[in-house]
């Protein structure tokens, strides 16, 4: 994966804030519901650049849509401001809208047209648009253009959808769970355009649960927790050796094995205070702060036990790891 | 397949900034495409042409509306001023307003409004492909009213329109309203009871004075009975009775205001 200017970066500071196409800048949205006020956002920064991706990582409810839907124009901050291209989305013109691409989460299609009426019409509303012909080539859309999208499966649904979104060539494209549906094949389709996308200069905001999308395609990442930026950094930051928690300690054993090491850990001693470990089948997960001390402690209980570990390893966390440690932080 | 994305979404910023179409092309390829989505719904088209072709036919065929007649009118002279009203309603109130209802559900809203087209586009859209459905449905109701005997002066037919369009607005103002604070099927539901409740005993196709007592002067402030008593005073008369436009016009700058407050996208 590329990474351009990633090696400047530091952790908690995005490349060139003042170059950012969308910035979003203690951002804080409450809804006045019928009972308590729900406070979806609270105070969340967060900068996005020509040229890179910027994934949003966070659970359901962690505030990431409604983050998206107050810099797309379609919902007003309660405070804080957004700027997207130099402008407040909310009161965007036209021809600011005509150079931002959307892709709604549930795709925002209607459901008695065909895909080629919409794209054809939506492309009318653009001075200089993308022939509609390629883009249906590019994303394989061609063997169901004259299909009503009410009878598309999902995944070609999010293709039209993310077609939609490109007609007017944008400048910045906002992708709001891109994979979602896709099968593997589509889902490849649509990281490799992404990609080029980026490489062409264009400025991508997508938001995931997927942890395995993000590490792919993002060049920075903000995991959003309830509300505000919980960690951001570059992928390989946020999993860096470098901090505390780095590594990630898993042992497979034999069942009669892997219950006796369960009965009996030898990360019980104080000596590893704040190791946590989970089993799954017969393979056990050590993560915390891990030391040579307890992989040694381990390779001699495996010795005691006279067994071999059919599998053993340290490896660094993975991005879901990252996610779990600050999305479950003193939540559940 | 590089070579397509290459044009597809070539470089930031090549040959200028994009710009959106300019705002006639953009509102009138949404009229189109409305009004294409419109009449090619098999359930909009019962609802559009066949229930008032329906009606009309039904009341010539029967002495429903013959207390009403006056002088020489005849049974269609007196149908069709409430035919055309029956239209505005299931084109711009039930029609709209359902297809509404649903585009916000399904996210066409939301998309939309992210395009150049904006929130403000979107509506003119809408209202314009209300305007051109109406236009057809007057042109087929016309056609089958003229072979029933329909026997209308030019200088009516002329000032019903601006009364068809200010009916048309208050009526788009309500559909809007309901489809923009209910969930879908609450409002699928809603505009097609009160369509048919309307259709029935609001004032529009027979008149509400002909209701009995308070019933009468209640349904009498609806902008269905304004509405149906403008267009009777209209075509029958030769005359546009004030009260009636003001009845409307009150009605028009309400809904519309609390669809503007009130209507959510997201």
């Amino acid at each position: 994966m590329p990474t351009q200017s990633e090696s400047q970066t530091s952790r908690t500071t995005p490349p060139d804030p003042d170059a950012a196409a969308l910035r979003v800048s203690d951002l804080v949205k409450t809804f006045q519901g019928r009972g308590e006020p729900v406070h979806a956002v609270r105070g969340l920064s967060l900068a996005a650049h020509a040229g890179r991706i910027t994934a949003l990582l966070g659970a359901n409810g962690a505030g990431k849509t409604t983050t998206l839907q107050c810099a797309q124009g379609l919902q007003r901050p309660t405070s804080g401001t957004v700027r997207l291209l130099g402008a407040d989305p909310w009161r965007a013109s036209p021809d600011l809208r005509a150079r931002v691409g959307v892709m709604l989460q549930d795709g925002g299609l209607p459901q008695a047209v065909r895909p080629g009426e919409l794209l054809r019409h939506v492309s009318r509303l653009y001075a200089d648009p993308a022939p509609v012909d390629e883009l249906v080539g590019v994303l394989g859309i061609g063997s169901f253009l004259g299909t009503p999208v009410r009878r598309l499966s999902g995944g070609q649904k999010q293709r039209v959808a993310l077609a939609a979104a490109l007609v007017g060539r944008p400048e910045v494209l906002f992708l709001d769970e891109p994979s979602a549906g896709l099968d593997p094949r589509s889902r490849q389709l649509v990281f490799d355009l992404v990609q080029r996308l980026r490489d062409q200069g264009t400025c991508i905001i997508l938001t995931t649960h997927l942890m395995d999308d993000a590490a792919r395609l993002a060049d920075y990442v903000y995991i959003v927790d309830r509300g505000t930026v919980a960690v951001q950094g570059t992928v390989a930051e946020l999993v860096s050796a470098q901090r505390d928690a780095p590594l990630v300690m898993s042992v497979t054993l034999a069942p009669q094995h892997a219950a006796a090491l369960r009965a009996d850990p030898p990360w019980r001693s104080p000596d590893f205070a704040g190791v946590e470990w989970t089993v799954k089948d017969r393979t056990v997960t050590l993560s915390g702060p891990l030391t040579p001390e307890l992989v040694r402690e381990m390779t001699a209980w495996a010795t005691r036990d006279d067994t071999l570990p059919e599998a053993m390893s340290v490896q660094p966390r993975s991005l879901e790891d990252v996610f779990l440690e600050v999305s479950g932080r003193d939540a559940r | 397949m590089s070579a397509p994305a290459q044009t597809a979404a070539s470089g930031p910023e090549p040959a200028g900034r994009r710009r959106a179409a300019s705002l006639a092309r953009r509102v009138l390829a949404q009229a189109r495409f409305e009004t294409m989505t419109m009449v090619r719904n098999g359930e909009q088209l019962l609802l559009l042409v066949i229930l008032p072709v329906l009606a009309l036919v039904a009341l010539t065929a029967t002495d429903l509306l013959d207390p009403y007649r006056t002088g020489d009118a005849s049974r269609a002279d007196v149908a069709v001023p409430g035919i055309l009203v029956l239209c505005v309603l299931s084109s711009a109130f039930s029609g709209q307003g359902i297809q509404t209802g649903f585009d916000r559900r399904y996210g066409v809203l939301r998309y939309l409004s992210t395009t150049p087209l904006g929130r403000g586009g979107l509506i003119t859209g809408k209202l314009l492909a209300i305007l051109a459905v109406l236009a057809l449905q007057y042109l087929l109701v016309a056609a089958v009213a003229l072979w029933l005997g329909w026997d209308p002066s030019p200088g009516a037919v002329l000032s019903s329109l601006p009364l068809l369009v200010l009916v048309a607005l208050t009526f788009t103002g309500l559909g809007l309203l309901i489809a923009g604070t209910q969930r879908a099927e609450a409002t699928l539901a809603v505009l097609n009871v009160v369509w048919v409740a309307l259709a029935a005993g609001g004032g529009v196709i027979f008149p509400a004075a002909s209701l009995p007592g308070w019933l009468s002067w209640l349904v009498g402030w609806l902008p269905s009975a304004a509405a149906g008593d403008a267009l009777r005073a209209c075509f029958l008369e030769g005359t546009v009775p004030v009260a009636s436009v003001i009845v409307l016009a009150v009605w028009a700058g309400l809904s519309w205001a609390a669809t503007v407050k009130c209507f959510k996208w997201v």
